[in-house]
């Protein structure tokens, strides 16, 4: 029980400093701004781990997702609601941007019952074109020229409290019955089917979170930039995403973290090399997959990240103890 | 045993492309037997299982309880008490036995009802409490077709779909296998058992089908079969 005092201690520590950050200026602006990319990024590769890494589809739209969050938000700060308090509507806007993308998984959600691997990857990719063409022929948001005209309302604390939100329901679902049945998906779906699993619920909810929680990364995307257009959502975006999810590793929330701090660190560092960096990134990926394919986090975890109970039975295992019966069960 | 099967399959036919892997079977299951379908590699056994759980299309009728299965889909089979255990075991490696079990009772909310499930099957399976937290995937050949048999029985089901139980085991843990077969049978639960293994599969079961080629050659009591000469030379060994 210590440990969850110590969790709950770390949290308001973490915010309190992403607090102070900002308002006595501890660090330089650009560092900040770093900061609060690396907190979107770490949103995104958690919420595509759900889907690529927990389930084992292969979801390569995911920056789909992320502009119709980014969209959806930014209609809701500029022409929806009133510019007085702004700052008060944020958390709303950003809950329309999640709720927005959520809706749109859904739809994706439809095919993966039938297609799954490479088909399924099609038809995600496909999903990502479709929504920059479409946004690229919405004249009311702008077209290819982009939309504008938010205020600044991403803040780092405000990341930090997505991030936290992000990582606290994912981790939830993930080792719930909804979670298990992920796994099981990811082993043998017609298995599943046989042992009586409602896979399309599974699929359903799995795509829904993860489409939420692009669409909040998205969200707060534009409002940091405070200028977004259809081709920052394109495949490239998505790639990145994958790139940040392979390098930290699969079906694992703290290797989501892990992959999107180096991958977000590396690219600032290099970014004085120009086009260069973008060299090295997939060299980067080629020698991982060469001597560590699973990632570098891949299918182990924070013990902080995992619920108290499950940790407690893996501890029993390891000092091979006796599992008491009824803790063992449920 | 009753006058309606529980099961019941009437002309059916399944085909893959223009292959045809079933061509016209017709069978009963009652209620509280063991009825084994046997057949050599390619004789539509595994498919006949696979279109009762409706996971191949097919044309026919096949009713279970009174009730045509036609269009539906494979959780709500289990719902009704019906459970596959397919071919290869279908064990989910990478999660644990607790998990694998934990699983199958998936349309079961009262946790009291799951610890009861639990405690069936490891009143079963004692081997199987003692691996609850290992990786389905380090258990050894026989261990997984008792897990496999496991997840079944969790979803409570009244009759038991089995494809191949023995493969890939050694003769001992076949007849241990086998035996315990015959104690979920006392239970009351059904079996249809699909096996290669002619001579264990007669040994528990109370009637049995041969296939050949998607269609039923033979069929009658166990003990017909045995003493059938078509069946001695081409499936018992003499």
């Amino acid at each position: 029980m210590n440990m969850r005092w110590t969790i709950g201690v770390g949290l308001l520590a973490g915010f309190g400093l992403c607090w102070a950050i900002p308002h006595y200026e501890w660090l330089d602006p650009y560092v900040q701004l770093v900061l609060m990319y690396l907190g979107i990024n770490i949103i995104l590769t958690a919420s595509l781990n759900l889907v690529n890494g927990y389930m084992g589809e292969f979801s390569v739209g995911h920056a789909g997702f992320m502009a119709v969050g980014a969209y959806v938000a930014s209609i809701l700060t500029v022409l929806v609601f009133p510019e007085e308090g702004s700052a008060y509507y944020f958390p709303l806007a950003i809950m329309g941007g999640g709720l927005g993308a959520a809706a749109t998984g859904l739809i994706v959600s439809i095919p993966s019952f039938r297609a799954r691997g490479d088909y399924l990857a099609i038809v995600t990719l496909a999903f990502n074109m479709i929504v920059k063409s479409v946004l690229e022929n919405l004249e009311v948001v702008g077209g290819p020229r982009g939309f504008m005209g938010m205020e600044q309302l991403t803040t780092l604390p405000w990341v930090y409290v997505w991030v936290v939100i992000t990582i606290w329901i994912l981790r939830n679902l993930v080792y719930s019955k909804y979670g298990r049945g992920m796994a099981a998906i990811r082993e043998d779906e017609i298995v599943c089917d046989l042992c009586g699993v409602h896979t399309r619920r599974v699929k359903i909810s799995a795509f829904l979170v993860s489409a939420f929680f692009a669409g909040v990364a998205g969200g707060l995307y534009a409002h940091l930039l405070q200028f977004i257009n259809p081709r920052m959502f394109d495949i490239l975006k998505s790639t990145e995403v994958l790139i940040m999810l392979y390098l930290g590793g699969m079906a694992s929330l703290g290797g989501s973290m892990i992959g999107a701090t180096i991958y977000t660190v590396v690219m600032e560092v290099l970014r004085a090399q120009g086009g260069f960096r973008m060299v090295l990134m997939p060299l980067l990926l080629i020698f991982l997959m060469l001597f560590r394919p699973r990632g570098i986090f891949g299918l182990k975890e924070f013990s902080w990240l995992i619920p108290w109970r499950d940790l407690l039975l893996m501890r029993q295992l390891r000092t091979r103890k006796e599992v008491p019966r009824a803790s063992a069960e449920g | 045993m009753n006058d309606t099967p529980l099961l019941s399959i009437k002309n059916l036919n399944v085909a893959y492309g223009s292959v045809r892997a079933v061509s016209g079977i017709s069978l009963d299951v009652y209620e509280g037997e063991i009825v084994t379908l046997m057949g050599a590699n390619g004789a539509g056994k595994s498919s006949t299982l696979c279109a009762i759980s409706g996971l191949v299309p097919y044309s026919g009728a096949i009713t279970y309880q009174g009730q045509s299965l036609r269009k539906m889909s494979p959780d709500r089979l289990v719902g009704m008490g019906m459970a596959h255990v397919p071919e290869g075991r279908g064990i989910f490696s990478n999660l644990t036995v607790h998990e694998n079990l934990r699983l199958a009772a998936w349309t079961q909310k009262d946790a009291g009802k799951i610890r009861e499930d639990f405690a069936r099957v490891f009143a079963l399976f004692p081997r199987l409490r003692d691996r609850q937290r290992q990786a389905g995937g380090t258990l050894s050949g026989g261990e997984q077709q008792m897990l496999a048999v496991g997840r079944a029985l969790m979803s409570r089901a009244r009759l038991l779909l089995l494809d191949e139980p023995s493969m890939g085991l050694a003769p001992v843990l076949v007849r241990e296998i086998f035996n315990i077969l015959r104690d979920i049978n006392r239970t009351g639960v059904t079996i249809l058992l699909v096996e290669q293994n002619a001579n264990m599969a007669l040994r528990i079961a109370s009637r049995g089908y041969v296939l050949e080629t998607g269609a039923v050659v033979l069929q009658g009591a166990s003990e017909e079969l045995r003493d059938s000469p078509r069946m001695r030379e081409a499936y018992l060994g003499g």
